[in-house]
């Protein structure tokens, strides 16, 4: 690693002062920061470190729903108990995701703050825009098998790896924020950014805002889903994943949340996709439309075309699972 | 270590196996590198330092983590447990023995974490946190061969002595049952 000057934050607004700066970053759990400093993908001349901050809590809303502070850990968001029961989708979608050294040390915040796995941005020796702004993709026309089919630019196709952020999409989870210039909140479906002509932007944090919490709203009915496709049975990055909230009434979809991984820059959220399947009689033909709906604008980069036959299946899958369950 | 501005004093210290160490001063050193080379436990071993691999998973404050991906001076304070906190030659720890009984390795490389990490799977298991191969995630853990299995997957093994491995803890966890 490159030398750096390290700080412990003694308060949030110093925290947002430190990380206001360019060469300084904020470091919670470190699983993926230290891991790409090692690297020197990551190059901070300053750590400001957030883990005595405070924000660690889990806790109920006054409406029902409940609170993830973000220094909270993976592991401990995965195994709260209202989480394992108001929000299975989100325990599941966690444990889907690396070990359980790694969940133990992961932070919420981080989790939602994690870079691309792409090999390209990874490896200082290739080109990635990303990481080295015009310096080119290397993946559009290179090793592309995790890479995305939704959303995807001419200067980046890089997917975003987490489950977590998944799950609380659909969920329709927000993200608490705390800036200089005051708090805010935004939902973790507009959380993330699509690369478009500026690839190094992931996420929607302004210099010196750093992440609180995360608010999931009360707990709805229905069956929640997580179907996680990789390739070996643990410790892998998606492929494709789905995070779905289902419900049936009278034989008919009545609520129909999803979510899906694997697919893009940023968990994709297509609210068509849902609304489509609401108010219908679940068939193999509605599965199909749903499908085309959330595939329409897909493409793929050679090594990843396996990618759209792959969605359309899980998809159906994970629909035919809650149509069984709710039979 | 005091840096510039409005930089707070680094303080103080490590506990590792009972035993308090100062944190070194430059902020580079990893927890496994502060383990194996400022204080001289070498029983934690670094295998790919990037935590893939998880032969350097320690308890801190009694949780598994890699000890390779996080920072020395980010746990002043914290207590540390790394395998020879575990057990001795004399006197070794039910994971420990039950390793050598079932030959749980080969060449021993990723051994320590191997032990160190189902020593916390088992407390894992006993507070009935679900694993992705739990059916349910309420409810009492039912241990299994798959369940130690997606437990351990931090864990590599380049020798392929997973067999063994599981047996080792399998023993140990059956054990504990009763």
């Amino acid at each position: 690693m490159r030398p750096f000057q390290y700080t412990r934050a003694p308060s949030l607004a110093e925290a947002s002062n430190l990380t206001a700066g360019k060469d300084t970053l904020a470091i919670a759990g470190g699983t993926n920061l230290l891991d790409l400093m090692k690297l020197q993908v990551e190059k901070p001349g300053k750590l400001a470190d957030i883990n005595r901050l405070g924000f660690a809590d889990i806790e109920d809303t006054g409406d029902g729903g409940l609170r993830l502070g973000a220094l909270a850990t993976n592991t401990e968001t995965a195994v709260h108990p209202r989480v394992r029961s108001d929000y299975p989708v989100l325990s599941r979608a966690i444990l889907a995701g690396a070990t359980q050294q790694l969940r133990n040390k992961a932070t919420n915040g981080g989790n939602l703050c994690q870079r691309t796995r792409c090999f390209y941005f990874t490896n200082i020796d290739q080109p990635c825009n990303k990481r080295e702004p015009g310096s080119g993709c290397g993946a559009i026309d290179g090793i592309a098998k995790l890479h995305a089919i939704l959303g995807t630019s001419d200067q980046c196709i890089a997917t975003y790896p987490g489950d977590m952020a998944v799950a609380l999409s659909a969920l329709g989870a927000t993200v608490e924020i705390s800036g200089d210039k005051g708090e805010r909140s935004v939902p973790v479906c507009d959380f993330h950014c699509l690369p478009g002509d500026t690839p190094w932007i992931e996420n929607i944090l302004e210099p010196g805002e750093i992440i609180t919490g995360i608010v999931l709203p009360a707990p709805v009915g229905g069956k929640q889903i997580y179907r996680k496709v990789r390739e070996r049975s643990s410790y892998a990055f998606a492929l494709v994943s789905v995070a779905a909230v289902l419900e049936l009434t009278n034989g008919r979809f009545s609520r129909a949340d999803l979510a899906f991984g694997g697919l893009a820059h940023k968990p994709w959220h297509d609210p068509r996709v849902g609304e489509c399947l609401l108010g219908q009689v679940p068939s193999d033909a509605l599965f199909d439309k749903a499908a085309d709906i959330l595939l329409e604008d897909a493409r793929g980069f050679g090594e990843n075309d396996f990618k759209i036959p792959l969605t359309r299946r899980t998809l159906h899958a994970v629909l035919s699972q809650a149509t069984e369950d709710a039979a | 270590m005091v840096l510039q501005g409005q930089e707070v004093r680094l303080a103080d210290t490590i506990t590792v196996n009972e035993t308090a160490y100062p944190i070194p001063d430059d902020p580079r050193v990893s927890l496994l590198d502060f383990l194996r080379q400022h204080i001289g436990l070498t029983g934690t071993k670094k295998g790919c330092d990037h935590g893939q691999c998880g032969a350097c998973t320690v308890l801190v404050n009694g949780v598994r983590i890699n000890s390779c991906l996080t920072l020395a001076a980010m746990h002043d304070g914290d207590d540390v447990t790394t395998i020879e906190g575990l057990g001795t030659p004399e006197k070794p720890s039910a994971l420990q023995r039950a390793f050598l009984e079932h030959d749980g390795y080969q060449c021993g490389y990723c051994t320590p974490g191997q032990i160190c990490s189902a020593t916390a799977m088992l407390e894992e298991i006993a507070a009935d946190w679900p694993s992705d191969a739990s059916e349910a995630l309420n409810g009492k853990v039912r241990i299994s061969g798959e369940e130690i299995r997606e437990r351990m997957s931090g864990n590599l093994c380049r020798c392929g002595a997973y067999a063994n491995i599981v047996a080792a803890i399998e023993d140990v966890a059956g054990g504990g049952q009763s």
